[in-house]
């Protein structure tokens, strides 16, 4: 038996594997290949076809897919190709396909930082103009969900589908069952963690795989102890600018709530994308969790007869103690965002700005993201709500336009190289594996990045 | 990637006379050898450039000069990086081998009901990683998994949520997944034992232990370092399994240097310290597999003296 010839063999299978890894999946190839219309891979044969990548699941699939199957009946020669992904899934896939030229016509995003990049890399279509030119359309959109759709004062994108804030979301059959109140302080809250720990079920919900889901914590602790002031200092790129005592305060608080079993047990290795921080709390196992608006269309389609027997309730984030921060704030997606990619043909592009003008802001899109339990990026939207979600829906823009700061996301309003090593560090934090004063050390070494 | 494999020459029975034929059959390896080329060498000097240079992914490459290797080396991520790999390649070793030879002389033996359960043991194998990770990681949930399922307090644990727990099953995983695969190369091995070398053990009086002590194992030493070399180069490329189970996670308690490599690329928009995490990749395992040739020894001496 010789093991010579294969042991090289062996080197060279990794060397081709680990090269390939980062090399091959560089080049994009794994983009979908059935997209036809759109990207610079399109031509420009097939009429001016257009090509649109969003997210699956959910409440917004089904209406994403509505409002495409409207633009195409109306518009039988320059159709839209779509192709939906997983949230997780779809911020790694876009970033590929662009960087590889394999992008779609229309480029669903968040904004802020994210957008930035691409603008940065002259891969969006300044809208500036046509918004100056198309001022009815412009005048359907709510002004307060431009700001991330804004870079260096010009618009490269257009606010669609929901303003979502995020609530904290609890579920009242089991705060009857356990006797107690909803909290209306961050003491209250921590004096119910052991009140629920001791009925075995868990005080709050989350999704800690996924890290962005911890970082909701900081942005709501950090808001109410300090006001909005010190993340805006951070994203204005200022030195040291995590070195603010309040920072270390709120850390403290989590790592305390943490301490406390205030999540389920497995919560770091619980994802967001399969919904199970959801279904934690609608099937009674856990009592609260802090989540966007849009889990409560999770939660109607997935949670039975959870949301239609009044089970769920909600509320905005409490004040903490001594806090500075106003409690009318709120944090969340201020609305999400279509760009049109500069590498489309002039066709695919004129066929997105049509899509943008008509279908997108037509009263069946506002009538169909309020049915799916939502707030629209449009205007006049009030008078929809009705029916068993009406109550939800006028909280909802209550909060969104009772607030005196409507924060973006920090992970979205980043750059995409500060926001990893933001969610790095929390996901750390919650794993106890660092202390406060380490985590804001790492985080100020990565300020303006 | 089975690419520019020497001419076999000495393939089942270690022939003493094998030269001669290697000339005219080195013609054949060449289609495999331009594929390699294109799809190994190429990426790999691709990933070589990359590593000097800035690049987001999306936008203009910049070349940087050592920008990249500088903020690698000395970013605090990659030694603990190089750690957890090194920690997850001892440990799925030192359980697979033993494992897996024990396994392997079990099912060597040529009886029925062990050939059927060789056929059961193999399943794991025809899995891939991330069904494997998607199913283990619904099985092991505390809330929803196999320990609520079926009301066994004792299996809701916080398999992948604790960090010391988390490698654990991590390793186990591994194990349950390769374990199969280094079985069979075992039994094959095993069964190429020639049956005269236990025949004259047995006249000698030697029992079943002292047999697999003096025969088994000696014999089976090309195989342990051949089954070795693709456990611990293997283990350098397990991402996908990983990726499915934990993101690296809890924290960054299974973060491998494929994760992180990832991470730094596709999710930091960081494609240059990436690359050079890759190169790095690539002469760990260089290293490590010309470490492994080296503890083989001359594969010329014959391994059946005396038989």
């Amino acid at each position: 038996m010789t093991n010579n010839p294969m042991s090289r063999r062996n080197f060279m299978g990794l060397a081709a594997g680990a090269a390939g890894a980062a090399a091959l999946a560089a080049c994009g190839s794994d983009g979908p290949s059935d997209t036809t219309g759109g990207g610079t891979s399109n031509g420009g044969g097939s009429g001016g076809g257009a090509s649109y990548w969003s997210l699956s699941g959910p409440p917004g699939e089904p209406v994403r897919k509505a409002a495409i199957k409207r633009f195409n009946d109306a518009n039988p020669d320059a159709k839209i190709t779509e192709t939906y992904f997983q949230n997780d899934a779809y911020k790694q896939k876009i970033k590929t396909s662009l960087g590889a030229n394999q992008g779609p016509t229309m480029i669903w995003g968040w904004g802020g930082g994210g957008l930035k990049e691409y603008v940065n890399s002259n891969l969006v279509e300044d809208l500036t103009d046509w918004f100056g030119q198309n001022a009815a359309v412009k005048d359907k959109i709510l002004p307060s969900s431009f700001g991330a759709a804004t870079v260096n004062g010009k618009i490269y994108a257009m606010p669609i589908e929901t303003v979502q804030p995020i609530v904290l979301f609890y579920n009242k059959k089991v705060f009857d069952k356990v006797g107690v109140q909803p909290p209306k302080s961050w003491g209250e809250i921590m004096a119910l963690v052991p009140k629920f720990n001791d009925q075995k079920i868990a005080p709050f919900s989350l999704a800690g795989q996924s890290r962005w889901t911890n970082m909701m914590w900081l942005e709501f602790l950090l808001d109410r102890t300090a006001g909005s002031e010190v993340f805006d200092r951070v994203f204005a790129g200022e030195k040291d600018a995590w070195s603010d005592p309040a920072v270390l305060d709120m850390l403290t608080k989590i790592q305390d709530l943490v301490k406390a079993n205030g999540f389920q047990k497995g919560f770091s290795s619980t994802t967001a994308d399969s919904n199970a921080d959801q279904a934690l709390l609608y099937t009674g196992k856990a009592a609260m969790m802090l989540h966007g608006s849009w889990s409560y269309g999770i939660q109607t389609a997935n949670g039975g007869n959870f949301v239609k027997d009044g089970g769920l309730g909600w509320m905005n984030f409490p004040p903490v103690e001594g806090g500075k921060g106003d409690p009318s704030n709120t944090v969340g997606n201020p609305g999400q965002y279509l760009s049109i990619s500069s590498k489309a043909t002039d066709a695919a592009k004129e066929t997105a700005k049509k899509f943008f003008s008509t279908t997108l802001v037509d009263d069946q899109e506002k009538e169909g993201w309020v049915k799916s339990g939502g707030v629209p990026v449009l205007k006049n939207s009030e008078s929809l709500f009705t029916g068993g979600d009406a109550q939800f829906l006028k909280d909802m823009a209550g909060i969104a336009n009772g607030a005196k700061v409507f924060a973006q996301s920090w992970d979205q309003a980043l750059s995409p190289t500060a926001a990893e090593t933001l969610l790095d560090n929390i996901a750390k934090l919650f794993q106890l594996q660092v202390s406060p004063q380490q985590w804001v050390d790492s985080m100020n070494g990565v300020i303006g990045k | 990637m089975t690419t520019i494999a020497p001419p076999v020459v000495r393939t089942k029975e270690p022939t003493r006379s094998s030269g001669g034929r290697s000339g005219s059959v080195v013609w054949m390896a060449l289609p495999a050898f331009l594929w390699f080329i294109a799809f190994g060498i190429v990426p790999l000097l691709g990933v070589l450039w990359l590593s000097f240079t800035t690049w987001n992914g999306i936008g203009e490459i910049v070349p940087s000069g050592l920008d990249s290797w500088k903020a690698t080396l000395q970013d605090p991520k990659l030694p603990h990086a190089i750690w957890v790999t090194f920690v997850i390649m001892a440990l799925s070793w030192a359980v697979q081998t033993p494992m897996s030879i024990l396994i392997g002389v079990f099912i060597a033996a040529r009886k029925r009901y062990r050939e059927f359960l060789a056929v059961l043991f193999f399943i794991p194998l025809l899995l891939s990683s991330a069904a494997i990770a998607i199913t283990y990681k619904s099985l092991l949930d505390p809330s929803f998994g196999l320990g609520s399922g079926l009301g066994i307090e004792a299996l809701n644990q916080d398999w992948l949520g604790n960090s010391t727990l988390a490698m654990a099953t991590l390793i186990f995983i591994v194990s349950w997944q390769f374990i199969p695969f280094h079985s069979l190369i075992y039994q094959g091995a095993v069964r190429q034992i020639p049956t005269s070398m236990y025949e004259a053990a047995q006249i000698d009086g030697a029992g079943r232990w002292k047999q697999f002590w003096s025969i088994t194992l000696p014999q089976l030493k090309y195989t342990i370092i051949t089954s070795s070399t693709l456990m611990v180069v293997g283990s350098l490329t397990f991402f996908d399994l990983i990726y499915v189970l934990t993101a690296g996670g809890p924290g960054d308690a299974t973060r491998a240097l494929a994760l992180l490599m990832y991470q730094q690329g596709f999710q930091a928009n960081l494609m240059g310290p990436a690359s050079a995490i890759a190169v790095i990749l690539v002469l760990v395992g260089l290293g490590l597999s010309l470490l492994l040739r080296r503890l083989g020894g001359r594969s010329d001496d014959s391994q059946l003296e005396g038989a």
